[in-house]
């Protein structure tokens, strides 16, 4: 992979509430390289969203940080005034949202709306700028877009104006592209169209992409790297198949439990909630819901252990003198998968 | 489109139908007549001048004269005003009330929505709070107390406008202010309401991580999405502008419609009132048709709907 292109260190983030502060964000460190295109997963509230505007100085009001860096450039953005921040925001890293519905101004005209970046960050006058825009629009898969481009968003459909919302993202061929489940609210067979988009214009474009969602099975054909959250902490990390086929920490296992697939059937959702971030557990976090607890699991939290030179998971059952335990069916099939993907290779 | 507006124009003509209607008939129940000094004429004296002004005939047929006059476009003829045409007397008259009536909106809405949109901003910050105050104020304090009060402090005090009177500019001030007022604080509370959604909303999220700033996200993106709303205050604001004109006009002499419709209520001048009440409510009617067609044209998803009926 290319360079290193953003790199978070121990990021911490509280919100100021009136039932006390919320720890969103509890040591998060990942990177991100050049033209490769990272997944954070995890289920709803375990902070991906918090984390990605974090990168883009949207944070709400109330949020504080409370440490860490954010890398960009030799630069961190943490520091960074807000108008130092506009300069950065949809030209350098833009972002996609998850509801195309919602995220269009409906009184302004959608070639206008694709204009504004170019307006904005390259000097470009507006004669111009719609025309580029123009172009984008085509590459977006927009058919007649001659004439679209003059139309509102309310005359396009979910899947289009997600397009819209991709083609407004990357006008300004930025360097990162952070989509924070472009797909939720999509069809499936529209999702699949968005998700190609996106993959051909990340070659095109030569963009890096952060992939937000909480479905692993779109993440599948996607990502090169998986980054899997919990509880306002990163808890696995690695490489899409040693997520996939070699995963170690029960987090993870419970989500491709969870995870419709061809050879299981019987679906578990992962039973109880997560913690109270208002007061999180001072062990694995992960602890109260995992059959495989141990009693350490309560008292402290488990380092990161490695499991190769890109693969790192935080969880007690890799320490040396963890018990050995059997994973769950459906872990062990996929593991086997993997030990003959290792043999292959070699 | 075309077959809409026929339609809403078929129901203008109706509305306008019935309320001259209902207004002439509830207009003849109030008591006294038009005659100033009825105790010193003779019974002769009054049959005459009933005579003369159509009185003494049936009240429905006085009625369908009245009608039929209307259709023709003549209004009649003025009990009180030197028995000047009822329509001459508006014309000459609607000047002032029309330039007092636009200064009036065009200065509330206009403060009413800076107001609005910096308490949105900077809302539950003391800038919001002194704009909240401000509004209820301003939307409490009945318009002809404050016109008194300008009157007092900011013209017998400070000297810095014509306490009353009609002239150039700087008489029609004061006025603008009483009566713009009422509109701003509305317009005010409306905006910031309307407002605090739309910076609320996703694609606020996305003008932001366009990296627009704050007053360009401000002014191309919310402040036309929070002026839709405001569109149905028109009606009302005309409304408040009708009936503070008379209230007003009075207060600072202003030879308006208001103030001669005041006048032609306290002396039973029939022609006169049915004129105004008549002008009022076409000025009413015609606003809500304008109101529609405005929507359409700040707010797109309205407007394609229009055009598909
Ligand atoms: N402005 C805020 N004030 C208080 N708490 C907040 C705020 N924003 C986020 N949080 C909290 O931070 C945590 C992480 O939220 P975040 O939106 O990042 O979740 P997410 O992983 O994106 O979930 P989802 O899949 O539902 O989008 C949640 O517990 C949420 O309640
Ligand atoms: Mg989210």
């Amino acid at each position: 992979m290319g360079e290193r292109i953003l790199d978070v260190k121990n990021l911490q983030i509280d919100f100021h509430t009136y039932a006390g502060e919320v720890k969103a964000i509890r040591n998060v460190s990942f990177h991100l390289d050049k033209g490769e295109t990272l997944a954070i997963v995890g289920e709803s509230g375990s902070g991906k969203s918090v984390t990605t505007k974090s990168l883009m100085g949207l944070l709400a009001n109330n949020a504080k940080i409370v440490g860490g860096s954010i890398m960009y450039h030799g630069e961190d953005i943490l520091k960074k005034s807000e108008k130092q921040m506009q300069n950065i925001r949809g030209k350098d890293i833009a972002m996609i949202f998850q509801d195309p519905m919602t995220s269009l101004d409906p009184t302004m005209k959608i070639g206008r709306q694709i204009a504004e970046p170019l307006m904005k960050h390259k000097n470009v006058e507006k004669k111009k700028a719609l025309a580029q825009a123009l172009e984008i629009l085509k590459l977006v898969g927009i058919d007649h877009a001659e004439k679209r481009i003059n139309e509102y968003p309310h005359q396009f459909s979910g899947g289009q104006r997600q397009r819209i919302v991709i083609a407004i993202a990357l006008v300004c061929y930025p360097e990162i592209l952070i989509a924070d489940e472009p797909t939720t609210a999509l069809d499936v067979t529209i999702q699949a169209q968005i998700l190609d988009l996106m993959k051909e214009l990340q070659q095109k474009i030569e963009t890096s992409i952060i992939f937000i969602t909480h479905d692993l099975g779109v993440v599948a054909g996607m990502a090169d790297r998986v980054a899997v959250m919990y509880a306002g902490q990163i808890i696995e990390y690695g490489s899409v198949d040693e997520i996939f086929y070699n995963p170690q920490h029960p987090y993870t296992w419970g989500l491709l439990n969870s995870m419709p697939t061809l050879s299981s059937t019987d679906l578990e959702a992962i039973p109880g909630t997560p913690p109270d971030l208002l007061d999180p557990p001072k062990g694995d976090p992960f602890a109260a819901r995992n059959p495989y607890a141990m009693k350490i699991d309560a008292e402290e939290k488990p380092p990161f252990f490695k499991v190769s030179d890109t693969h790192f998971a935080s969880t007690w059952l890799l320490h040396p003198d963890a018990p050995k335990i059997t994973p769950p069916d459906e872990i062990v099939r996929r593991q086997a998968i993997f030990a003959k993907m290792q043999a292959n290779a070699n | 489109m075309k077959k809409y507006l026929l339609k809403r124009i078929l129901y203008m003509a109706l509305t306008l139908f019935l309320v001259a209607t209902i207004t002439f008939f509830l207009m003849k129940l109030m008591p006294g007549t038009p005659y100033s000094n009825q105790e010193k004429m003779t019974p002769q004296q009054i049959k005459i001048m009933n005579q003369q002004y159509g009185l003494d005939k049936p009240v429905w047929l006085q009625y369908i004269f009245y009608i039929g006059g209307m259709l023709h476009g003549d209004m009649g003829t003025s009990f009180q005003f030197s028995n000047q045409p009822v329509s001459y007397l508006i014309s000459s008259r609607i000047g002032a009330s029309a330039q007092l009536g636009v200064q009036a909106m065009i200065f509330g809405v206009f403060f009413g929505i800076i107001v609005g949109s910096v308490a949105a901003v900077y809302r539950n910050t003391w800038v919001d709070t002194t704009a909240t105050i401000v509004s209820i104020i301003g939307k409490s304090v009945p318009n002809f107390v404050l016109a008194v009060l300008l009157q007092y402090y900011i013209s017998l005090k400070l000297g810095w406008f014509p306490i009353a009177d009609w002239g150039g500019f700087e008489y029609t001030i004061l006025p603008t202010i009483a009566l713009g007022v009422g509109p701003l604080a509305e317009t005010a509370r409306f905006i910031r309401t309307g407002m605090v959604d739309v910076l609320n909303s996703d694609y606020i999220e996305l003008a932001r991580a366009k990296g627009l700033n704050k007053f360009g996200i401000i002014y191309h993106h919310a402040l036309r999405n929070s002026l839709i709303p405001l569109v149905t205050l028109i009606g009302p604001y005309t409304v408040a502008l009708m009936t503070g004109s008379m209230v007003i006009e009075n207060i600072f002499s202003i030879p308006g419609i208001g103030e001669q419709y005041v006048k032609s209520i306290q002396t039973n001048d029939y022609p006169t009132i049915m004129g105004v009440t008549m002008l009022f409510c076409f000025g009413l009617v015609l606003i809500i048709l304008f109101t529609d067609i405005i929507y359409g044209i700040i707010d797109p998803r309205i407007r394609l709907n229009g055009n598909e009926d």
